[in-house]
């Protein structure tokens, strides 16, 4: 490691500051969390715009069955032989903020395996690439909002953001909802993981229970008889509509 | 009415989305050759004018005659429908491109534009705009007139010999203008 990467304690004490400045309540991420020092030259420093959605916006993409082999939401038979690790299933819902299911639409997922190591020339960690795991996998949900994914349950991996930085263990999720406003790409977390403390990028949501809010739950009634682990993870895509200010006529 | 659902957050897409969303022909609304399409292309800056090499872009539009296309098929194009969405990644200089044709307005009163969602190692966050085809309707249209010139600027497309371009700055003194809708809390 270069020796001018600076400490954790720099990162926490940074960490720190940025909650206390923080709106409470803050359902998002502060993009300007600069604890996580990629985002110092990559956020807007003024506030958006608000815009009328046109029909546009409020037309999410549609995906159907031409798309998408309902084969690709197993990421541990993609490549002929069983991957390492723990097999795990991944379920929940896709809902609008009105409690709608989101259904029929397109979820990707895509994630390091079960050493912590993504399937990308930029990957350098020195951890076991997996002949039999890619990371990556797409599906439909059900008419219910339902999604479900069959993968190998990722391993926490170093990166330079400071000395000693290491990510938690999650899953990239990318997701669309019934409108093009709700266009959300995000990372589920695995319950009781000891690095969120020390992770700029999970603690860039100032809020605590935003922040649970991308931690999946274990699920006994998930997981499957000699076979996998299970849990469940809902998420809740708001856009323009998701407000009960918002005209019932629009 | 009962109280709506809290959002999930966002999170960066981070390094190494590239194995996992950019697909083949995903920057390929219409097939190339295609009579009337044109490169809606730019550059993705940071605040120091830097090109951003790990960025995604994605687009949703209107066709030439203003309707909005709900149809499958952007994963796997077939070469024939118009789906009106897709995905690009930048490449190491910063660029990225689509191939498609130009959307028409929605509605009157109104100037054409691509809706755009921008996500980058490092922006914690996705970020919406708009590139709009310059012409007579943005001098009417009733979001451009609540900008100053300057910002207006950072939204209207410019023809050049490639096609359209649109440059996306982050941040920094040519910042574009990122959009926010109703509902959304403001950030």
């Amino acid at each position: 490691m270069p020796p001018d990467l600076e400490p954790q304690s720099v990162i926490s004490d940074e960490i720190t500051r940025l909650h206390a400045e923080a709106r409470p309540g803050d359902p998002q991420p502060r993009l300007g969390f600069t604890a996580y020092r990629s985002s110092r030259l990559r956020y807007p420093t003024k506030d958006p715009r608000h815009a009328d959605p046109e029909e546009v916006e409020l037309a999410a993409p549609v995906f159907g069955h031409s798309d998408v082999d309902p084969l690709e939401a197993d990421l541990t038979i993609q490549d002929g032989g069983t991957p390492v690790g723990e097999r795990t299933v991944v379920t929940g819902r896709i809902l609008d903020g009105d409690g709608r299911p989101v259904d029929h639409q397109l979820v990707e997922i895509w994630q390091a395996n079960a050493a912590g190591r993504y399937v990308h020339m930029g990957d350098q960690h020195p951890a076991a690439l997996d002949p039999h795991f890619t990371g990556v996998g797409r599906c439909l949900t059900d008419a219910d909002g339902w999604y479900r994914f069959t993968t190998i349950k990722p391993g926490p991996y170093p990166w330079r953001n400071h000395r000693n930085a290491w990510r938690p263990a999650h899953i990239h999720f990318s997701l669309f909802g019934t409108e093009f406003t709700q266009r959300l790409i995000t990372q589920m977390y695995f319950p009781g993981d000891p690095l969120f403390a020390f992770d700029p990028i999970y603690q860039s949501i100032t809020d605590q229970s935003a922040r649970d809010r991308l931690v999946a739950t274990y699920d006994h009634d998930v997981s499957q008889h000699e076979w996998a682990t299970g849990y469940r993870w809902d998420v809740v895509l708001t856009g323009s509509c998701a407000t009960p200010m918002e005209d019932d006529d629009a | 009415m009962p109280e709506p659902l809290a959002p999930t957050p966002g999170q960066t897409v981070g390094p190494f989305f590239g194995f996992g969303l950019p697909y083949e022909r995903g920057h390929e609304l219409v097939p190339p050759a295609t009579a009337d399409s044109v490169r809606l292309h730019g550059t993705v800056y940071d605040g120091d004018g830097g090109p951003v090499p790990d960025a995604l872009l994605e687009l949703r539009q209107a066709a030439p005659d203003g309707t909005v296309p709900r149809v499958e098929g952007s994963l796997r194009r077939d070469g024939t429908v118009f789906t009106g969405w897709g995905r690009a990644a930048t490449d190491p200089g910063g660029r990225y491109s689509f191939t498609t044709v130009a959307p028409g307005p929605t509605g009157p009163g109104s100037a054409a534009f691509f809706a755009l969602v921008v996500f980058a190692r490092g922006l914690l966050g996705r970020l919406f705009t708009r590139a709009y085809l310059p012409g007579a309707a943005t001098d009417s249209d009733p979001f451009l007139a609540t900008l100053t010139d300057d910002e207006r600027t950072t939204l209207l497309v410019e023809p050049d010999a490639d096609g359209l371009r649109f440059d996306v700055h982050l941040q920094g003194p040519r910042e574009t203008v990122f959009v926010t809708f109703p509902g959304r809390r403001a950030r």
